[in-house]
């Protein structure tokens, strides 16, 4: 096996300080919008007594998905062996860490009481997932940095793999908790569904492996150092089944949903009548979500094209943040069903379908966490050495050898 | 807070009152009592699981397009309104319910069902959100962090969140912006024998359509009538036992 | 108890920078509506109040909420009822209100208060009397700090 080598970014560039800035600038609008939404109270948000959680929480439980999916790579190079992802791992593992903390950072600020966060630390009912989700995210920072520790200090190695193990038990069953602060809704017509935990886990394979392949790709444009075509086009068609697994998943839940005349409801208001919910999920996860990218990853006259898969990784991520909103606010935006075979009318508004317009101050504050998280990311690669020197064909070990690179080259080709 | 004229004055005000009872026994009507003698608490006493408190509303006897339950509680609470409903609070709030079916139409409150196994209390992170022994459930607003978990778990629409800051807040009824609230069956005047504000306001319009007191106690009013008459629980399919229930649906 | 603590700190801190800075004004408040007992001003002694008010708060807090126990000695609305000023037309002014009782204290000792985020800031409109319909009968005995958790903060209680 080739040792890889890593390095920093050199960060001096106007490129970086640039980014640098700009990402800072996004942060702290996120910052003012969180600080204006605690000081005005909630009414300042498309957010309501219907629609209780809105478009933050599309972004912090996308991130936080993204985060243990943006693990993977790592663990397919540990817990499955790949060792040609091997020299991916470290900055699969920032990655996790600075998406994990860029959603938590948005869910807490959000908070009707933010400044009580210590209540949070202090006061558990262990009862709830959320309280549960609270020790899984902070165990899985701990977990990561721990395995980030292994891979570069050297006389850790030896334990990197073991780690690998420990930290993709950690992230599976992380997610299970994050799907499942859906799933074990019981009110809810849209939630209740065993299928949201492996789905959400399918679904954090695919963001987090999209994330992880813009930042890969940008970070070696921007550097100038080579990327090989083997590793972008393996890492392509890792994505496309994670692409075709997510839409399983989805298919699955309808399917289900659909048989019961119980969920004929919810099921036609996300599916057809629910005005923008059903747009979006058609438009924006199924074909711009789904079907593109597929097409994008595998049709012969895209599939070789860099451009195209970048393209195809950013679409996905449209299509995630997409397919979240239509789980979180369509899901609460359907009435609940007190009295099924009824119409139910009141002053506050029983029956009728919730009506939520995003607000200014949500969207910043969601694209600032997500900035913070991209903030954290490039100033961990130049400070410490994430990125390893060379990604090229020639330099990475593929599993089976000297001809297997040559293979990956070749179908990389054709 | 215009109406200041009963507030005792300084002279007359004394701390320690001779004659005052040492049980929170006040009599509601000549005979009867809100709690039977022997679960009775002194007021310095926690409240136990001996009592557990319930309300039976009688579909058939509550008027449609009245919403005098509803104006009780808002004035109990000082809830208000604002210029965007959909932020509002309801503790309670008035259903009116048509069959798709047969046409045949109703009305019914809704509140707070005070569930003996409450999908708010089990997923409020904090533990803000629970069960009182008596059966009451409630929110801790000095450890609710405003996460609105518990709203997004509740099956009956129950709990509302302060979206704004309050000034004009009751003595007997804190809320404030950041936390969610709902119908505490009015524990504040339970606690002292009273009944709760809607229950007071349907019999003064002389509709009688909601009844509460102590499940657990087979000669009280609502023991008695729970033991005789079916009554059904909303969303009974999820089994949560709750202490609202309803007869004539 | 952190928190009374930095409070006590800061009183210090303020009190021993800012000695002679005539912008620091000595808080002053309206005076009581009664006297507790004919040898005690406050519901314990003065000085106890002053300290650990918040103590006995934080405890009446979680026997109130959790356990319905409403008794008046430890309330905040108890507090409020005897401490808030009224203007010369008799109307009651908060009691976070600058030169009230809570809030000159406070401001003094730089300590943040948030009880009346969500706390009325005026007396009950009931009479007290209607308000805490079962006055306390036994003789008082002063309640001793001991008797309370040394965390009250956030900590619920079990009695």
């Amino acid at each position: 096996m080739k040792t890889a080598h890593y390095r920093t970014i050199e960060g001096r560039s106007a490129g970086y300080y640039g980014l640098l800035g700009l990402l800072t600038v996004i942060v702290l609008a996120g910052l003012a919008a969180a600080h204006y939404m605690e000081v005005e109270g909630h009414h300042v948000t498309g957010m309501n007594n219907q629609i209780v959680w809105g478009t933050p929480h599309v972004f912090a439980v996308f991130l936080i998905v993204a985060a243990s999916g943006a693990l993977n790579v790592a663990s397919v190079a540990s817990v499955f062996g790949r060792a040609m992802y091997k020299p991916l791992a470290r900055l699969s593992g920032l990655l996790a860490m600075t998406l994990l903390v860029g959603g938590l950072a948005i869910l807490v600020l959000d908070l009707g009481r933010p400044d009580r966060l210590i209540v949070a630390m202090t006061y558990y009912n262990f009862k709830s997932i959320f309280a549960w989700n609270i020790f899984l995210y902070i165990g899985f920072l701990a977990v990561v940095v721990m395995y980030l520790w292994m891979m570069f200090e050297r006389r850790m190695n030896q334990y990197s793999t073991t780690m690998g193990y420990v930290a993709f038990i950690w992230r599976l069953v992380l997610t299970t908790g994050t799907g499942s602060i859906f799933g074990f809704l019981v009110a809810r017509q849209a939630y209740d569904a065993a299928i949201m935990a492996p789905m959400f886990i399918v679904m954090s394979f695919s963001f987090g492996t999209a994330v992880f392949l813009l930042v890969l790709m940008a970070a070696y444009r921007w550097t100038a150092c080579t990327l090989g075509d083997a590793i972008v086009h393996r890492l392509k068609n890792l994505q496309g089944i994670f692409v075709a697994g997510t839409l399983y998943f989805v298919l699955a839940y309808h399917l289900t949903n659909l048989y019961a005349a119980e969920h004929h409801g919810i099921e036609r208001f996300l599916l057809i009548d629910g005005g923008v919910y059903p747009t979006i999920f058609w438009t924006i996860q199924i074909v711009l979500g789904g079907l593109v990218p597929l097409a994008l990853f595998y049709l012969p006259m895209f599939r070789r094209s860099r451009i195209w898969i970048g393209v195809g990784a950013a679409l996905v991520i449209i299509g995630g943040l997409g397919q979240v909103y239509v789980i979180i606010i369509g899901g609460q935006a359907y009435p609940l069903m007190m009295f099924p075979g009824t119409e139910v009318s009141s002053n506050f508004f029983d029956g009728a379908v919730g009506t939520y317009t995003p607000s200014l101050p949500e969207i910043v504050l969601g694209v600032g966490g997500s900035a913070f998280a991209v903030l954290l990311t490039i100033l961990a690669l130049r400070v410490l050495p994430f990125l390893p020197r060379s990604l090229s064909d020639a330099d990475l070990t593929t599993d089976g050898g000297p001809s297997a690179v040559a293979d990956e080259i070749r179908s990389a080709q054709t | 807070m215009a109406d200041n004229s009963n507030r005792l004055q300084p002279g007359r005000r004394q701390f320690l009152s001779k004659a005052a009872a040492t049980a929170t026994l006040l009599a509601l009507a000549p005979g009867v009592r809100l709690v039977d003698l022997a679960r009775a608490r002194a007021e310095d006493e926690p409240v136990t699981a001996a009592v557990r408190w319930g309300m039976l509303i009688d579909t058939t006897k509550c008027a449609q397009g009245c919403d005098a339950c509803v104006r009780a509680c808002d004035t109990e609470f000082g809830l208000t309104t604002s210029d965007r409903p959909e932020i509002d609070a309801h503790y309670i709030r008035k259903l009116d319910i048509r069959d798709e079916h047969t046409g045949k139409t109703y009305s019914l409150p809704m509140l707070c069902q005070h569930c003996e196994h409450p999908p708010c209390v089990d997923v409020c992170p904090t533990g803000a959100s629970f069960r009182r022994a008596d059966g009451m459930v409630l929110v801790d607003k000095h450890t609710c962090i405003g996460c609105r978990y518990c709203m997004m778990a509740c099956p009956y629409k129950a709990r509302s969140f302060i979206h704004e800051e309050l000034t004009t807040q009751l003595s007997h009824a804190p809320r404030g912006k950041g936390t969610v609230e709902s119908c505490t069956f009015c524990a504040h005047r339970v606690d002292r024998g009273q009944m709760p504000a809607c229950v007071e306001s349907c019999a003064a319009e002389g509709h009688h359509a909601m009844v509460f007191g102590d499940v657990n106690d087979a000669s009280s009013e609502i023991g008695k009538r729970v033991r005789q008459v079916p009554s059904r629980q909303v969303r009974a399919d999820l089994n949560l036992n709750t202490a609202v229930r309803y007869e004539g649906l | 108890m952190k928190l009374v603590s930095l409070g006590l700190l800061g009183v210090l801190v303020v009190a021993a920078g800012q000695a002679g800075d005539s912008r620091i004004t000595e808080p002053s408040w309206p005076p009581a509506r009664a006297k507790f007992s004919d040898i005690q001003g406050c519901v314990e002694p003065t000085e106890v109040m002053r300290k650990d008010h918040m103590r006995f708060l934080f405890h009446q807090r979680d026997r109130t909420v959790h356990q319905g126990i409403r008794t008046e000695r430890h309330s905040l609305v108890g507090c409020v009822d005897c401490h808030s000023g009224e203007d010369q037309n008799g109307k009651p002014i908060p009691i976070n209100a600058a030169g009230q009782f809570c809030q000159s204290c406070h401001a003094y000792a730089g300590v943040n208060m948030d009880c009346f985020q969500c706390h009325a800031t005026t007396p009950p409109l009931q009479t007290s009397a209607s308000y805490f319909p079962t006055k306390i009968a036994k003789p008082m005995t002063v309640m001793t700090l001991a008797a309370l958790p040394a965390n009250a903060w956030y900590l619920s209680c079990d009695g």
